[in-house]
């Protein structure tokens, strides 16, 4: 059976693909699009700290003899609590400046931290196992579907459900739209508005740590991982509209499953496919398609 | 003669005299980077536009005259005329795309369709993908002048550095280089009173990107190969770099800025030796290899500390002594 | 007029004494110290320090140089000329190293450079040293374009090409049996090469190719590009990639269960590439190599030499360094030059004979002719001690193994 000429076989394993890569793309968006909401940064170190969950879990696991499983708890903590850092000692003092400053100094701790990584550990990429528990492959009819892979798409949409459901649906998400409107009337109210942004900031950065973790197992762990996701992840975040939660897991997943197909129809294009569409977007809908014309 | 004149005669001068002293490849480079870092000064420094995807112009002027010299044997002038307008068509179409939206997101969809530009580099056959468009002959500029010796190259570099240098240096103290002072100040202001902000912002845009074009075709007729360094995104970030050390808004800064970036990315390597052999420190002799390091650094510090760049900052020294 | 005429002749013909007898006894060394240009001879080693090929070349390849200086200083008694060594990461960017290689040959006087594997950066730097008449030869680089259609009177291609690695290992799996292919290819210039000089030997053989993918070179997850190969439905798929990509080709290979169906095969892997993968899912495998430590005795000396350094075998590439340098040495001396026309001319009349290879010798077009193994890789019961991973299957004659010179595209080849 095919459809177009395509192998359905083949058309339903790229879905697939596109789908675990279009969990990434949520996750990382979703972090973006969360700290976008609230501190006005585009932070471009969004990638280097995904790559750096990648490089904690390595390091736990080569140096402290620590698995998988407490490495996805304990990297992304540890990483956000290095953002939480680079908030408080750098970012805290570009708020009331233009937002490009923002964008500027984050892309300036990018080409610092992938230079570290990479004076430490070189380009070539270092192997991180599965864990034993997803070892294996399952034969799902059209394709053997490596367990770990399915386990991806699975962590990574909990996860991003979890967190729309903290931030539109609790009160501690209330607390944290209200600070994106009107941050001096919800000061006013006794929050605690500065910790609010520094615990923001590190959760977002968390949650791209958490996403490096995932992906070890799966890509080389290499300084440069991040480098080449954070681009199309800015892609994302520009069709989906900036700020917008379910927005951007939408177009996350949506985006990677786009992809996957692109690459049995036209591979060729399946790098660009994103930006073409972000152009398009922005021709139609400039506020993105989940966005709102500020 | 006025004091500006004289520093211009001083500044030239020096010029003329450099490729005796210094490694004219490496002169030749700086300059086609500071006549690029001009380039996006014009619009960052005199327009309030960051553009995050210049490399785009830089990387497909390079291609289209190294592929206009050695595909279809045009002279080298009409090759840097070909890299130069492709990069002002491409200004236009990316700015007309671009200019819908401001401030960050503008830096955003310039960065996204660079980077779809890099994609493009990277497949399409004529740029020869990974091995890079190779062998692009230097030629006889004017079919006379012989381009074989650097030192020849050297003064053509300089004489297309100096004529980018005063289109800028005239484009801004033009009516039309106030109107775009106007918009970078106050945009919503320079609207209402009347002027068309758009079209003045594309026109920028596209001075800008041909001037970055003509940069990039110069440094492909310098080095004789063009490759997809200069197309990706670090290469656009090393030019706000360069702009934003130099000082954004001035004149001179980006050039300064162009000089000690690529100073440093050359001589780094010797400097961590000598930090190494001082400090006992055997890391500090790894720091060749990542230059990036050092330029993120820099980037962080003047962000947070630094602003206005070194010319920035020395005009405003110059102006308190002076008050 | 006529005497004026004899004068010069004569003047012209003393002028070059010093460069005759060395033509003469070709061989042998010459006596005396050679004329050098700044006094001192340059060797630069241009290679990938960190990133995917780095295991193949990099730090071990400047130590092999290191080795071959050392042992030509030791073989001269102390009167050896004197010899300097640099090294370079080109980063596996074209633009890099003929940056690098440029600023070498203007600003410090390098006369050789070494290694260059990656060929993208390899054909960017022949360019440039045929530009600037030094003298290349490359160890690391496949391209057959090297010494075919991009030739230049600078360049030696010493080691291994992407000709010699289809005909071995493309051959072999044709003749066991895998008629179908699909290319799985890194996409630049040796990528390039390899698949298309497989390819024909595929055809050559009956064989039919199906189909070909390219990924980026250092691609970081190989999956959507299996799934592509897995549909074509080939018997083989071949990898024309190298280094860090096979290893990661390989390993996806065996998560999405590819090998259930299909087999692999590497048409580019160097027993470093073995030892990251391990046998339990190498063993097996068939492939092309130029040179293996546990070969013969002088082999494996040089093998523990450099062990003891590195605490890892060297691959064909970096023994391939250590006998560049030496071969380039021995020019030298002989030829009583660093000149390089007189250099090259040198080369290409000496016999190569060290622990690298018997009986080589570079051609016209600046191939370096040896011979080439067939070579499988141990089940892991079968490999007895460290490093044990190879039992040669076949030796290919250095008049099969590299491209014929009838059907050589290079200019410098007389027809």
């Amino acid at each position: 059976m095919a459809i177009f000429g395509v192998p359905l076989q083949a058309m339903f394993g790229q879905l697939l693909l596109g789908l675990v890569n279009g969990s990434f793309y949520a996750m990382l968006s979703l972090g973006l699009a969360v700290i976008f909401g609230l501190l006005n940064i585009i932070n471009f170190t969004h990638g280097a700290v995904y790559m750096m969950g990648a490089y904690a879990a390595y390091i736990l696991m080569t140096v402290l003899g620590i698995g998988y499983w407490p490495a996805l708890v304990l990297a992304p903590l540890a990483v956000g609590i290095f953002g939480m850092v680079i908030e408080r000692t750098m970012l805290r003092w570009l708020y009331k400046l233009d937002h490009l400053y923002g964008f500027l100094l984050t892309f300036g701790l990018t080409l610092v931290l992938e230079g570290l990584f990479r004076s430490v550990y070189g380009v070539s990429g270092q192997p991180y196992p599965v864990p034993d528990l997803l070892r294996g492959a399952t034969d799902v009819g059209f394709m053997t579907l490596p367990n770990y892979r399915a386990w991806i798409v699975v962590a990574s949409l909990s996860v991003c459900l979890i967190t729309w459901y903290v931030i539109e649906r609790t009160k501690l998400g209330a607390y944290l739209r209200a600070g994106t409107e009107n941050p001096q009337l919800v000061q006013a109210f006794g929050i605690n508005v500065p910790l609010m942004v520094t615990l923001t900031y590190g959760f977002g950065v968390a949650l791209a740590a958490f996403a490096g973790v995932l992906a070890a197992p799966v890509i080389q762990v290499n300084p440069l991982m991040g480098s080449n996701l954070i681009i199309v992840v800015f892609a994302v975040v520009v069709i989906g509209g900036m700020g917008s939660i379910l927005g951007s897991i939408l177009t996350g997943l949506g985006l990677g499953i786009v992809e996957g197909l692109t690459k049995v129809y036209y591979p060729e294009a399946s790098s660009t496919v994103v930006f073409v569409i972000m152009a398009i977007v922005l021709m139609v809908r400039p506020a993105g398609l989940f966005g709102r014309e500020k | 003669m006025s004091r500006a004149a004289l520093g211009y005669t001083v500044l030239i001068i020096c010029g003329l005299i450099a490729p005796f002293v210094l490694y004219p490849i490496f002169l030749m480079q700086a300059l086609c980077f500071a006549l690029f870092a001009c380039a996006f000064n014009l619009l960052i420094g005199y327009t309030g536009l960051l553009s995050f995807g210049h490399a785009a112009f830089l990387g497909m002027a390079g291609y289209m005259m190294g592929l206009a010299v050695k595909q279809w044997g045009l002279p080298p002038e009409l090759g840097l005329l070909v890299g130069t307008g492709t990069a002002a068509l491409l200004g236009y179409l990316i700015g007309s795309l671009a200019i819908r939206r401001q401030g960050i997101y503008f830096a955003m969809i310039t960065l996204a369709l660079a980077q779809m530009l890099y994609f493009f580099c990277l497949q399409a056959k004529f740029t020869g993908g990974e091995d890079g468009l190779q062998g692009v002959p230097r030629g006889h500029l004017f079919g006379f002048i012989s381009l074989e010796d650097d030192r020849a190259m050297y003064y053509v570099v300089f004489a297309i550095f100096a004529l980018g240098f005063w289109v800028i240096h005239r484009t801004i103290h033009s009516p039309f280089g106030q109107v775009l002072t106007a918009i970078r100040e106050n945009e919503p202001r320079a609207l209402s009173l009347g002027y068309d902000v758009d079209k003045y912002k594309l026109l920028a845009f596209v001075i800008s990107a041909g001037l970055s074009g003509l940069a990039g075709s110069t440094k492909t007729l310098v080095l004789g190969f063009e490759t997809l360094t200069d197309v990706h995104w670090h290469m656009s970030g090393e030019v706000v770099l360069m702009t934003l050390l130099g000082g954004m808004g001035t004149v001179l800064g980006p050039v300064v800025g162009a000089f000690i970036v690529k100073t440093l990315e050359n001589r780094i390597g010797e400097f961590g030796q000598m930090l190494a052999t001082y400090t006992g420190l055997e890391w500090f002799r790894t720091i060749g290899d990542s230059v990036t390091i050092v330029t993120g650094l820099i980037f962080v510090i003047c962000v947070l500390a630094f602003r206005r760049g070194i010319v920035g900052e020395a005009m405003a020294l110059l102006r308190k002594a002076r008050a | 007029m006529k005497r004026k005429l004899i004068a010069v002749l004569v003047g012209a013909a003393l002028a070059s004494a010093p460069l005759a007898p060395a033509f003469a006894q070709a061989g042998k060394a010459a006596a005396g110290a050679p004329k050098l240009t700044d006094g001192v001879v340059r060797i630069g080693v241009l290679t990938d320090m960190s990133g995917l090929y780095s295991d193949l070349g990099g730090a071990g390849s400047v130590l092999a140089a290191k080795m071959a200086i050392d042992d030509f200083k030791a073989a001269e008694k102390g009167k050896a000329f004197p010899i300097d060594l640099v090294s370079a990461d080109h980063q596996n960017k074209a633009d890099v190293g003929a940056q690098k290689a440029r600023e070498w040959y203007d600003t410090q006087g390098v006369d050789m450079v070494t290694d260059v594997l990656n060929s993208a950066v390899a054909l960017a730097v022949a360019k440039l040293t045929a530009e600037k008449k030094r003298i290349l030869i490359d160890t690391g680089a496949a391209s057959t374009r090297l010494t075919n259609e991009d030739c230049s009177p600078y360049t030696v291609h010493y080691v291994y090409d992407t000709y010699s690695l289809a005909n071995g290992t493309g051959n072999a799996i044709v003749k066991g049996g895998g008629k179908t292919w699909f290319f799985l290819t890194a996409d630049y210039a040796f990528g390039h090469s390899l698949e298309s000089d497989t390819s024909n030997v595929v055809k050559a053989s009956g064989g039919q190719v199906l189909g070909a993918v390219r990924h980026p070179l250092n691609a970081s997850d190989f999956s959507s590009f299996l799934l592509q190969a897995q549909a074509s439905k080939a018997q083989v798929v071949g990898l024309a990639n190298a280094g860090g990509d096979t290893i990661n080709a390989i390993k996806a290979a065996n998560e999405f269960g590819l090998t259930k169906t299909q087999s692999l095969a590497g048409l580019l892997v160097f027993i470093t590439d073995i030892h990251s993968l391990g046998l339990q899912i190498a063993q097996g495998m068939m492939l092309t190599d130029g040179w293996y430590w546990d070969q013969n005795d002088e082999s494996r000396k040089f093998g523990k030499r450099y062990f003891e350094q590195l605490k890892k075998m060297p691959s064909m590439n970096q023994a391939g360094v250590y006998s560049a340098v030496t071969t380039y040495l021995k020019a030298v001396q002989a030829a009583g030059t660093d000149n390089s026309d007189a250099v090259m001319a040198q080369m290409k009349k000496m016999k190569i004979n060290d622990m690298f290879t018997r009986n080589g010798y570079i051609r016209a077009d600046g191939r370096m002719v040896h011979d080439m193994y067939l070579m499988q890789v141990k089940k892991p019961a079968d490999s007895k001690y460290p490093w044990d991973y190879f039992t040669v299957k076949a030796t290919i004659p250095a008049e099969e193994a590299f491209l014929p010179l009838a059907k050589s595209q290079c200019a410098l080849v007389k027809k």
